[in-house]
């Protein structure tokens, strides 16, 4: 049980701490392959690191709820990112909630973030808040559709379970799954803010979904926000790999096994974030009105996922 | 000879040019414009100058674009309170360029629609008029004073509608100018511009400057058409002296005008990759732009071409090895950007971002007088190098591009076909550079002369007339850019279409802020 306890901390201290390591990986791909000379893999430590040195400055309007936002986000993410079995699986504070929970974890800090940015009473803070639940309203349907057809697979939506059918369980493939990556892709993409859905690096306040939600944070707040971004990549490509990758996470109570678990995590994370930065690169973003249709067909694909199962699976 | 009326009394500005001018009464303005509009042309510009210190009273000038090039008028006011009749109801795009007159020398356009100040941000009283010769510049400057009250914006009422204030200062470190939408959700109801916020009293700066000097003023109305500016001011200054430009520098001048062209247009390429997301087409047309620039800099001395031209020549030359530098450059340009073009043409979520997104329709860029570039994509058939070639593009028979639909993809097109032709120019011009002199000496005038330049630059028309006195400094100069005309039709543009399109309409645009705002 200390064991268990102990790797948990572990396991939490390392999203906490890889997830602008995975930020700055991804960066610096995108830099690569578009021929740019590529910041260091650690400018998003620097990036914080300087953020928190600075004054906050905050709007004479702000309500209190504008100030603890950011702390509200960040423990959010934390909390998201402590549930996912990254190197060890079946830790003590699993079972305090599965998949849907999960959701329920990202959809809490999502509001909290949307509040923020109308609090202020900027147009662009509303019209980001906006735009962001257009996005998340009908991503979060599709998100619940891929956990029920990983749920359905291992007759439970706790991510333990969900690990354990697929990784230390016989072999077995299943078609349902292709489909439901696919669309856990999909979702990954619109729900982090990344190109064709949203452009992280963009400088055009009017075509801004996540950016212009957080324009009036500085400092400090900034800081948790990003750091916060770069948990949720971090959770939601770990949360990819339990569902659909997740060999190499260590069974409950293998201590011997961890080592080479984190080398196969940071392996994997460190190809999907190439797989991100190339799509990111040969992409350009839809049109905002054409953001429903990407996300409806994420959604498609996770019926289809489910219904794949039903007819070949059972 | 032109087949206008013989009453219209053009004379020609130089023998053999395109260039006309006309002494008008103001009575007359209306029904001359109206001429001009039956026949198919446009009004390119309109201003006023102070003419007290002459013995005159105020004059309000226009240039108007016909089939036989360009009809400058010059029309004296009467009395304390001078007016002309407008002219906004006939050809639309005066209307900004009246309010400006008359923020800067209270001449008013007689039932004009808007009477709202265009230039004057309250940074001067509101009876005072910075341009005439009598205003105290140095004395303004001094006390600026917060603007009290709100600009009057035309509201849209009903259900859901609200605005979005955008602007002067953006989160990028672009130039200032404030954007009201009226929108139902992202959809864009109405948009309504408001410019002048680098109103830095350029035109009372030429004041006294002398002719030199006034060439590097020029050149500084709008840094990306730094040649353009320059050439239309040396054209004037030579036109008003009857300076002779020996031929080498005139077609020194049009080199440097193709190469401001190229690389403008391989800016603006790179920057509508960049505004749909496609990074990748931004860093490869800023690369190629970075090389152009590069090369520039080791030929002549500066990255963005400055200082080249001063009037009766130019102040720099090239030598064979740079000609077959920048002819290799040429050529590997044209062929990268051949390879960029079909990247663009093919990329779907590219296309699907261009296509049918800030149409200007054929009939409406012609009635509001959309010009140059962004007027070439709306079917607009105008270019000066094409149709009233003046030396030497009357020995280089120029193509023009040209495009119907009038979206943000119909001016992407016109400015790939435009960086092939230049290039293409270029390469000719280095070929059959003449030998000679770069300059020649402008003799002063006897007595006050005037002259007017008109180059077509990378954006579209731009003019400057000039006034000399009689002790050879400059009188009254006044330079204007395309943007003026093509600012509001950025308002019709968008209309229909989604907030988040916008900063990818306005950039298939690319308008100045400074070159209007003056």
């Amino acid at each position: 049980m200390v064991t268990g306890i102990l790797l948990q901390i572990v396991q939490t201290l390392i999203a906490i701490l890889l997830a602008p390591l995975l930020m700055g990986w991804v960066n610096q791909c995108r830099a690569w392959l578009q021929g740019r000379t590529a910041p260091p893999l650690t400018q998003p430590y620097r990036t914080l690191r300087k953020l928190f040195h600075k004054d906050a400055v905050i709007a004479g309007n702000a309500s209190p709820l504008f100030r603890f936002a950011p702390y509200v986000i960040f423990s959010c993410m934390v909390l998201a990112a402590g549930l996912v079995p990254t190197i060890a699986n079946d830790l003590p504070f699993s079972p305090a909630a599965d998949v849907i929970a999960l959701v329920g974890i990202l959809a809490l800090a999502r509001v909290f973030l949307a509040l923020a940015a109308m609090d202020i009473g900027t147009s662009f803070g509303t019209l980001g808040a906006r735009r962001e639940m257009l996005v998340s309203f009908l991503a979060e349907p599709a998100l619940l559709m891929v956990f029920f057809t990983a749920s359905l697979i291992s007759q439970s939506t706790e991510l333990p379970h969900i690990v354990e059918t697929l990784a230390q369980k016989e072999f077995a493939i299943y078609p349902s799954l292709a489909f439901a990556a696919v669309a856990f892709w999909m979702i990954s993409v619109a729900e982090n803010a990344r190109i064709p859905v949203d452009n992280p690096t963009t400088h055009l306040e009017l075509t801004m979904i996540h950016e212009a939600m957080v324009l009036e944070y500085s400092a400090r707040h900034l800081a948790l926000i990003e750091w916060a971004v770069a948990l949720k990549l971090f959770t939601y490509s770990v949360l990819g790999i339990a569902l659909f990758l997740p060999w190499g996470i260590a069974p409950r109570g293998d201590v011997a096994a961890l080592p080479l678990a984190l080398a196969a995590m940071v392996a994997k994370l460190a190809a999907g974030g190439a797989a991100l930065s190339f799509m990111e690169t040969i992409s350009a973003k839809v049109r905002l009105f054409r953001a429903p249709e990407f996300l409806g067909t994420a959604f498609l694909l996770a019926v289809l996922g489910m219904l794949t199962h039903f007819l070949l699976e059972v | 000879m032109p087949k206008h009326p013989d009453d219209l009394a053009l004379t020609p500005q130089t023998e053999g040019g395109f260039v006309w001018r006309s002494r008008l009464e103001p009575g007359r303005l209306t029904a001359f414009a109206r001429i001009i509009q039956d026949e198919g042309g446009q009004l390119l510009a309109l201003w006023g100058a102070d003419d007290r210190h002459l013995g005159r009273n105020f004059t309000v000038h226009v240039a108007f674009l016909s089939s036989v090039g360009l009809i400058w008028t010059t029309s004296e006011l009467d009395g304390d309170q001078p007016a002309y009749p407008d002219l906004a109801h006939i050809f639309p795009q005066a209307d900004r360029m009246q309010r400006a007159a008359f923020d800067l020398l209270g001449i008013r356009a007689q039932d004009g629609v808007d009477g709202r100040a265009w230039l004057r941000h309250a940074a001067w009283v509101e009876d005072a008029f910075p341009l005439r010769k009598d205003f105290p510049a140095r004395a303004a400057c001094r006390s600026p004073r917060p603007e009290t009250e709100p600009y009057p914006f035309i509201r849209v009422e009903g259900e859901g509608v609200h605005e979005i204030a955008v602007g002067p200062i953006h989160a990028a470190t672009i130039e200032p100018g404030h954007f009201r939408f009226s929108v139902i959700g992202d959809r864009i109801l109405r948009l309504e511009e408001r410019l002048g916020y680098t109103h830095k009293g350029t035109e009372k700066r030429f004041e006294g400057l002398d002719l030199a000097t006034g060439a590097k003023l020029a050149g500084r109305v709008s840094g990306d058409s730094h040649t353009a500016f320059a050439w239309a001011y040396c054209m004037a200054v030579e036109t008003a002296t009857a300076c002779s430009v020996p031929d080498r520098a005139i077609w020194l001048r049009a080199l440097f005008l193709e190469m401001e062209r190229v690389a403008n247009h391989l800016g603006d390429l790179g920057f509508l990759g960049n505004d749909v997301a496609l990074t990748f087409g931004f860093v490869q047309f800023w690369r190629l732009k970075e090389d152009w620039m590069r090369l520039s800099a080791r030929l002549f001395g500066h990255r963005y071409l400055f200082d080249m031209l001063l009037p009766g020549g130019v102040a720099t030359d090239i030598d064979a090895r740079g000609k077959a530098d920048l002819d290799a450059l040429c050529k590997r340009i044209a062929g990268e950007v051949q390879t960029l073009r079909h990247i663009y043409d093919e990329h779907t979520g590219l296309q699907d971002r261009f296509a049918n997104t800030g149409i200007v329709a054929p009939d409406m860029a012609a009635r509001l007088g959309l010009t140059g570039l962004a007027g070439r994509a709306s079917s607009q058939a105008w270019d000066a190098r094409v149709q009233f070639p003046c030396a030497p593009y009357d020995r280089l028979d120029v193509n023009m591009a040209l495009q119907k639909s009038g979206d943000v993809l119909a001016r992407a097109e016109v400015r790939f076909t435009e960086v092939f032709e230049s290039l293409r120019l270029i390469r000719l011009l280095l070929e059959q550079l003449p030998a000679g002199a770069l300059h020649a000496p402008c003799t002063q005038a006897a007595g006050v002369c005037e002259g007017l330049g008109w180059v077509e630059g990378w954006r579209g028309p731009v003019i400057v007339a000039v006034r000399i006195d009689a002790d050879g400094r400059l009188d009254r100069v006044h330079p204007h850019d395309p943007s003026w005309q093509n600012w509001p039709l950025v308002e019709v543009g968008v209309l229909g279409n989604i907030v988040p399109d916008f900063p990818l309409i306005n950039k298939s645009f690319n308008l100045s802020y400074s070159g209007p705002d003056l």
